[in-house]
């Protein structure tokens, strides 16, 4: 029940219709010119301080990227994107590489207060004893435009082990580790957007979790675009070894505006014998106003690789920002016995755009994975689900279930799901189920019956619609999750 | 001589004039056609609607224009055991009037009577673009208002390495119905192209009954369009038993309120055959209903294709749209590729689709293992349960029992 009160509460808290992490921040920044080539590239390596190696495989992206045609098959419809109308660096202006958190500009450290990030661990920590809360802290790194400004808990998961940090310092510190598992999960050439990304990524998070180690908090990335005129273009590594752990978290906001930006990030995750990584994201760019004008272009390649037997990858992402989002967190199933699932809750309103799924590849024996996907849409906007489920002729005994459930809200929204399910193996099963409908109007009735307003009713309809896929999320994100989705449900009804 | 979409092109100029029909419409679909080319074969860009399916084999292919011995034709028919009712017997793409007998007053062939209809749409569908271009015969049928047009039965022999690309129609009046049985076979590598379209005026009923049974080296495209008017029924039931590399496509739109499609199809595939079921139900009406069962049988290297849309229109609000589509895997060499997909811009309304794929449950074989069936027996029994629900909805018992035995005849030759 707390759930559904703290859902009301939040109604309420809400007063107008809005995105309350439209500000945005007043601050020096250091901008490479506009466009994109060869000398931007070697720019943005060279401030990264990069070995020689990253460059070349940047150059390698690039050069594949001029060669490929931008995708058109997703149920997404924009005007072209201008790739030479772009800053694809932006970094606020100070002396390169904060040593500690004194040293971030306060500025900075303001923004992130304002979007609820706790950033100062001393913050976290006033008035509590530290011994209490040591199992819920979060770790955060957090990425602001084209840097990473301060990662949090650093020393407390060195001491674990855990490597935590962003990923243009994992280049420096760590090269080798980076060089054995980037692009081998996600290729340079996999498709436009990763190629583009890989040209031109600026930061993003690195993690590595030794053999054995269950990582002692979860780890978490938030993502600001600020900068006018900007792409976002991170990369995130997450490597576990044999037998370990890690619960890996994951925010975006961007200021309210009235153009378009672009956001292309790709995630890579490696899971080895045994190990569990789980990915949760909650979506929250900028998804423009009531009109479809402005918001972000959310185009991002997620894919995870479980190789070892028994090994274990989740996907859970709630996703409510975005003008524009074209993003299928996968996971290749390698693995004997190996774990794949994903679960999602994807809202649209207004004038938005979600073409969402998954792709479950499956290699190894005794392969599985679920799939949880709901879609909701409201107002004018379209919202896909398109899946692939693959059997290949190894995936002895495999097993897959997907349900995929569409939520319309009014009448001049489009809800779809395009599920792609290929077998080539017998023993292999593969069970797949959608269904598509409106709000129930006996439920609702009874809501309203109960004294609830119109928009509480839908909300905690829809919260019921979402609640398999929220209670996938650790939970304080999960509390976040269904602010959101109030929040973005706004004005659908009535 | 050229192959491939040159091939078809040239013919087309070479016959350019003596075509029956619209040389107007002939020409834009050439025209389409030369742009599109075949689907897999010399396109640069992939087209999804035919990702699984590719017709390089067709455009490798060399279609002979000579004909063959008569004879070979009869057999092939008298092999058949048709029905005792009106039959329409196209050989070669061409109808004979010889073998055909009991056709009423609501019969013409396009030859004579070309129209092309308001369905179809070559610009969109590179097989239709050809058919249209190169038609040459084909069968419409015209039931008037209030009538019954019976059972009638529309056959295709094949008997040579050629080609054909029939032009057929279905004209139901208001509350009239027709139930049009189908049937293909023949023998050699030849490509069969139909394109047939179905108009059902309000309250008319048309039951279609499908038996695809060609010969094991041949190509086989039907594209349907079916117009179902207010209150009327589309009954269809497609049996896809023979072809080398065979698509059914069908798109059937629901324009009246309170129309209802059942688009039901059964594919039985063994040794290297490849066949696609491809369908649109295109809800555009309030009030409409759909149903689909499609069920594949995988044996040998066969590869089964199915892709299944529902798509509800804004205005289509209460619609009720069902679709299930199951793949039985008999071998591990077997694959099955299964795309059902819903689109919807209605917000009233309950769709609904299911997809399975896997082999014969084991639990269920040792059952009947237990109780003393031999084990090829066993076996035929759950494939034969696993059909039941899709030919189960065949309503004319003398017509599902020929399905039923051509369904056994398959099993028989899986097994030897």
């Amino acid at each position: 029940m707390a759930a559904v009160t703290e859902t009301l509460d939040t109604v309420q808290s809400v007063t107008q219709s809005g995105y309350k992490w439209g500000f945005e921040t007043k601050i020096e920044m250091d901008f490479a010119p506009k466009g994109l080539n060869e000398d931007i590239i070697r720019l943005i390596s060279a401030r990264k301080e990069e070995p020689a190696w990253m460059l070349d495989w940047r150059l390698k992206a690039y050069a594949a990227w001029l060669k490929m045609e931008e995708p058109d098959w997703a149920r997404v419809d924009h005007p072209p994107i201008d790739y030479q109308d772009l800053h694809y660096y932006a970094a606020p202006k100070k002396k390169p590489g904060p040593k500690s958190l004194d040293e971030v500009d306060p500025e900075l450290l303001k923004m992130y207060e304002k979007l609820g990030i706790p950033l100062k661990e001393r913050a976290i920590l006033a008035g509590v004893d530290p011994d209490t809360v040591e199992n819920t802290q979060i770790a955060v790194d957090a990425v602001f435009d084209s840097v990473s400004v301060a990662t949090t808990f650093q020393a407390t998961l060195r001491k674990a082990g855990v490597i935590f940090c962003p990923i243009s310092e994992a280049v420096r510190e760590h090269p080798d580790l980076v060089r054995q598992y980037i692009g081998t999960v996600v290729p340079v050439a996999d498709n436009y957007f990763a190629a583009l990304n890989s040209a031109v990524f600026t930061d993003g998070s690195f993690v590595f979790i030794p053999k054995g180690v269950r990582c002692p908090m979860e780890l978490s990335t938030y993502f600001r675009i600020n900068a006018r005129n900007t792409g976002q273009f991170e990369r995130t590594l997450i490597i576990a070894e044999a037998g370990s752990h890690v619960s890996y978290l994951e925010g975006c906001t961007a200021p309210q505006r009235d153009e378009n930006q672009l956001h292309a990030a790709v995630v890579e995750l490696v899971a080895m014998d045994d190990a569990r990584i789980k990915y949760s994201t909650v979506q929250n760019w900028y998804p423009g106003d009531a009109n479809g004008k402005g918001g972000i272009y959310n185009f991002v390649t997620k894919r995870g690789a479980c190789r070892g037997a028994r090994s274990q990858i989740s996907w859970t992402q709630v996703e409510t920002g975005s003008a524009i989002t074209w993003k299928y967190p996968s996971c290749v199933l390698l693995g004997e016995d190996s774990v794949g699932e994903f679960y999602s809750v994807a809202v649209t309103n207004n004038h938005q755009q979600a073409d969402t799924g998954t792709k479950m590849i499956h290699i190894g024996k005794g392969s599985r994975s679920t799939i949880i996907a709901k879609g909701i849409s409201a107002g004018q906007s379209s919202n896909t689900y398109r899946g692939l489920v693959r059997m290949l002729p190894g995936a002895t005994n495999a097993r897959n279930f997907t349900q995929c459930d569409s939520l319309l809200i009014g009448d001049r929204c489009g809800a779809h799901t395009v599920p792609y399910i290929e077998s080539r193996n017998p023993t292999a099963k593969v069970e797949h189920e959608a269904t598509t409908s409106k709000l129930a109007d006996d439920q609702l009735f009874y809501c309203r019956q109960r004294g609830l307003s119109e928009e509480d009713a839908v909300s905690l309809l829809v919260n019921g619609f979402c609640k398999d896929v929220l209670k996938q999320l650790p939970m304080e994100f999960a509390v976040e999750a269904q602010k959101l989705l109030a929040v973005s449900l706004e004005g659908s009804v009535g | 001589m050229n192959t491939g979409a040159e091939g078809f092109l040239e013919r087309y100029e070479g016959l350019a004039g003596r075509l029956p029909g619209d040389s107007a419409m002939r020409a834009a679909a050439a025209d389409a056609f030369r742009l599109a080319g075949l689907p897999g074969g010399t396109q640069k860009r992939r087209i999804e609607a035919w990702k699984y399916t590719s017709l390089r084999p067709v455009a490798e292919a060399v279609f002979r224009r000579d004909s063959y011995p008569r004879h070979e034709a009869e057999t092939i028919l008298a092999g058949l055991s048709l029905l005792d009712s009106p039959r329409a017997v196209f050989v070669d793409g061409v109808f004979r009037a010889d073998v055909s007998g009991g056709l009423a007053g609501g019969f013409a062939r396009f030859a004579d009577q070309p129209d092309f209809g308001t369905l179809s749409w070559p610009d969109r569908e590179p097989m239709v673009a050809l058919n249209t271009m190169l038609a040459a015969d084909g069968a419409a049928f015209h039931v008037h208002a209030g009538h019954d047009g019976g059972v009638v039965q529309l056959v295709s022999i094949m008997a040579g390495e050629s080609d054909a690309h029939p032009r057929h129609s279905v004209r139901l009046d208001a509350g009239a119905s027709l139930t049009l049985v189908e049937i293909s076979a023949g023998q050699g590598a030849y490509l069969l192209n139909t394109v047939a379209e179905l108009h059902l005026a309000p309250g008319a009923r048309l039951t279609h009954i499908r038996l695809q049974d060609e010969a094991a080296t041949a190509f086989h495209v039907s594209t349907t369009y079916a117009d179902i008017g207010a209150g009327a029924i589309y009954d269809s039931f497609t049996l896809t038993l023979g072809g080398r590399l065979s698509r059914t496509e069908v798109h059937a739109h629901l324009t009246g309120a309170g129309a209802t499609a059942h688009l039901n199809a059964a594919q039985l595939l063994g040794g290297s055959q490849h066949a696609d079921f491809t369908s649109v139900v295109g809800h555009t009406a309030p009030g409409c209903s759909s149903r689909q069962t499609v069920k594949t049988v995988l044996a040998g290297r066969s590869r089964g294709v199915f892709q299944g849309k529902i798509a509800v229109a804004r205005d289509a609000q209460k619609t009720d749209g069902y679709q299930m589509n199951q793949a039985l895997l008999l071998s591990p060499d077997a694959e099955i590729d299964s795309k059902p997909e819903l689109e919807i811009f209605a917000d009233d309304v309950k769709c609904s689709h299911g997809a399975t794929v896997g082999a014969l449950d084991a639990e269920q074989l040792f059952y009947l293992r237990s109780r003393g069936i031999p084990d090829a027996e066993a076996r035929a029994i759950l494939v034969r349960a696993f059909l039941a629900e899709a030919l189960d909805a065949v309503a004319n018992e003398t017509i599902r029992g020929r399905l039923e035995t051509a369904v056994a005849h398959w099993w028989m030759r899986q097994a030897a």
